[in-house]
């Protein structure tokens, strides 16, 4: 019974396809055009080649000072043992038992720490901080973990340009992959 | 009468029965552990032949309990939350699985996963944008979104994370898959709001992006976009819970936890995926080899036994009836199977109908307890033909490390008490 109705609803949802690719250009009409600036002002994600990276830059230093001022409370002040993630470290260890996975050993693209502290950090007030101050706080994590120089300034060109150690580290899924016997 | 009265009666009446019960317990109920009033009460003033005190007074009135909530009696059975977690921000919460009933989860009991805490959106103030490779960016209200022909499919959600590889494992089937939950969800087919905006050629992915603190956002393949892909507004028949994504969320069925993207605000039609955090250095499986596997995007086909279940004691030899719950994003499950002795010897478990896909599946096997030790486990198979595979299967191939996606049969142990007990642990 149950199964006949199953087959009754998916003849009704067939006839209706059928229908709906009849008159293709038939829409509902339902919502209103987007407007640029709203779209500008959500479109936040940055690719991991850096598209869509805001104009301006900041610096090493201007990022030690945010950095301490917003971020150590929870991720310590040199980017290690405090309750947040831990943020440097961890290169070599990807292959060993106790693996650590921070910034610096294991995300594959720079222009990420932009994208994740802007929409995410500091957890108590996302979304307060300013663009350059974003880039300074990326330039900062990036420093510690020794992929740029204490007097780098980053924009989004040079974080782009960041090659990460393990950007050819993920593989596909390759599930089913367990048999059970 | 007043909702103090209420409670102050039932409180006496606890109280009451809970003395005279004392030394009955023993034998008196062939379970217990299970949250729920299972200790029975063996001799009082409520049993045969006395009139029970509730038959000699009105109950409480219509209007004492304008939203209904569960007996004063089920009081234990909550989210099961730890007490020790570093922060409470992103953190998750777990279904009482083994004091559950039946394949839908009640909505105050579903699982709860969050990143950047529970948001309250006022939903006249929340927008879902449609933007990226469209012909036409749209911008939808709520009641735009409940503008469009509605649908009501029942599939489960699970964390991907549900349970980790390494010890300690949990003690309750709660503690083990607790991540995991079923509903009946209500909303548009995601294919019918794409078509609105009409998508361009090379449009490959949709980034969905959340309207809460952690922005929370991935990357989700065209392919499931136009499939069964959803967005929900409702849940088990009312509006969705806050924790659940109140008021819009996107829905995967089979798809890992976090995809499932809660107080949608953003779909964004691009050529290639965000490479978000989340799907870069958190939803990803380290292997062994130093490599992690990224987009791993299906829950594959697992079960557990609820009843009897870590935690519980069976209190009388006999009659038994073992229930579980089996599910698989590949699609239905095709298959249960039980063993009784370690794993050496499987039976056919009954299915409960309806059998869905990506929905949980409520399995039954009848049992006489002889009293002896006995270890027993259920093992899922699902329409594909996929077997559920071992703890030691799974960890030969990917390591201690992998953390996501554990779907190893969970076998209990029992005592000659009638203990129920982890038995990996």
């Amino acid at each position: 019974m149950a199964r006949l109705k199953l087959k009754a609803a998916f003849l009704v949802s067939a006839i209706a396809m059928l229908a709906t690719a009849g008159q293709a250009e038939d829409r509902f009409g339902i919502g209103r055009e987007a407007t640029p600036a709203e779209i500008a002002g959500w479109n936040i994600d940055i690719g991991r080649d850096g598209s869509n990276l805001p104009p301006g830059n900041g610096s090493v230093e201007r990022g030690r000072t945010v950095f301490s001022e917003q971020c150590a409370a929870c991720h310590g002040d040199s980017g290690q043992g405090g309750v947040g993630d831990r943020l440097v470290g961890g290169q070599g260890t990807l292959a060993s038992p106790k693996p650590i996975r921070t910034v610096g050993s294991y995300w594959p693209y720079a222009p990420t720490l932009f994208d994740y502290i802007r929409r995410a950090m500091p957890q108590n007030a996302p979304q307060s901080l300013s663009n350059q101050d974003v880039y300074a706080v990326s330039a900062y994590i990036l420093s510690l973990n020794g992929f740029v120089p204490a007097n780098a300034v980053l924009d989004a060109k040079s974080l782009a340009a960041i090659k990460m150690p393990n950007r050819d580290g993920f593989v596909s899924d390759p599930r089913p992959d367990v048999h059970n016997h | 009468m007043s909702e103090h009265t209420t409670d102050k009666r039932v409180r006496e009446a606890s109280r009451r029965r809970f003395l005279q019960a004392g030394a009955a317990l023993a034998g008196g109920s062939a379970i217990s552990g299970v949250a729920g009033s299972t200790a029975l009460a063996e001799q009082g003033n409520n049993l045969p032949p006395n009139v029970p005190e509730w038959m000699k007074a009105p109950g409480d009135p219509m209007g004492s309990q304008p939203y209904g909530t569960p007996s004063v009696h089920e009081k234990a059975v909550v989210k099961n939350i730890s007490k020790t977690l570093p922060q409470y921000i992103s953190a998750s919460g777990r279904t009482p699985l083994q004091e559950l009933d039946g394949i839908i989860t009640p909505n105050g009991l579903f699982y709860e996963r969050h990143h950047g805490g529970v948001p309250t959106i006022d939903p006249a103030e929340h927008r879902l944008v449609l933007h990226g490779m469209v012909d036409r960016p749209l911008v939808f209200t709520m009641e735009d979104i409940r503008r469009f022909p509605s649908q009501s499919r029942i599939h489960f959600l699970e964390c991907s994370g549900n349970p980790v590889y390494t010890k300690p494992y949990g003690k309750t089937a709660s503690d083990l898959v607790g991540l995991l939950s079923c509903a009946e969800w209500t909303g548009v087919p995601l294919k019918t709001v794409l078509d609105e905006a009409g998508l361009q050629a090379g449009a490959k992915w949709i980034v969905a992006e959340g309207a809460d603190a952690a922005a929370l956002t991935r990357s989700i393949p065209i392919e499931k976009c136009l499939d069964d892909a959803m967005l929900v507004y409702s849940q088990n028949g009312e509006r969705l819970r806050p924790q659940q994504g109140y008021p819009l969320r996107l829905l995967l069925p089979g798809f890992e936890g976090n995809m499932n993207v809660k107080w949608l605000r953003r779909l964004k039609v691009v050529a290639e995926p965000a490479y978000s955090r989340e799907e870069t250095s958190k939803y990803t499986d380290p292997m062994p080899d130093g490599t992690s596997r990224e987009f791993t995007f299906y829950m594959e086909a697992k079960s557990i036994i609820t009843r009897p279940s870590g935690g519980q004691k069976l209190t009388t030899q006999g009659f038994h009836e073992i229930t579980g719950i089996a599910w698989s994003g590949h699609g239905k499950i095709k298959s249960v199977e039980v063993s009784l002795d370690e794993g050496k010897n499987w039976q056919q478990a009954e299915l409960q109908e309806p059998v869905l896909t990506r929905a949980l599946t409520r399995f039954r096997l009848p049992w006489h307890w002889d009293g002896k030790p006995a270890v027993i486990q259920s093992r899922a198979i699902d329409e594909t033909g996929y077997v559920q595979p071992t703890l030691a299967e799974l960890v030969k191939v990917r390591g201690l490390n992998s953390f996501y996606h554990n779907n190893a049969i969970w076998p209990w142990r029992i005592d000659a008490n009638g203990e129920v007990t982890n038995g990996q642990a």
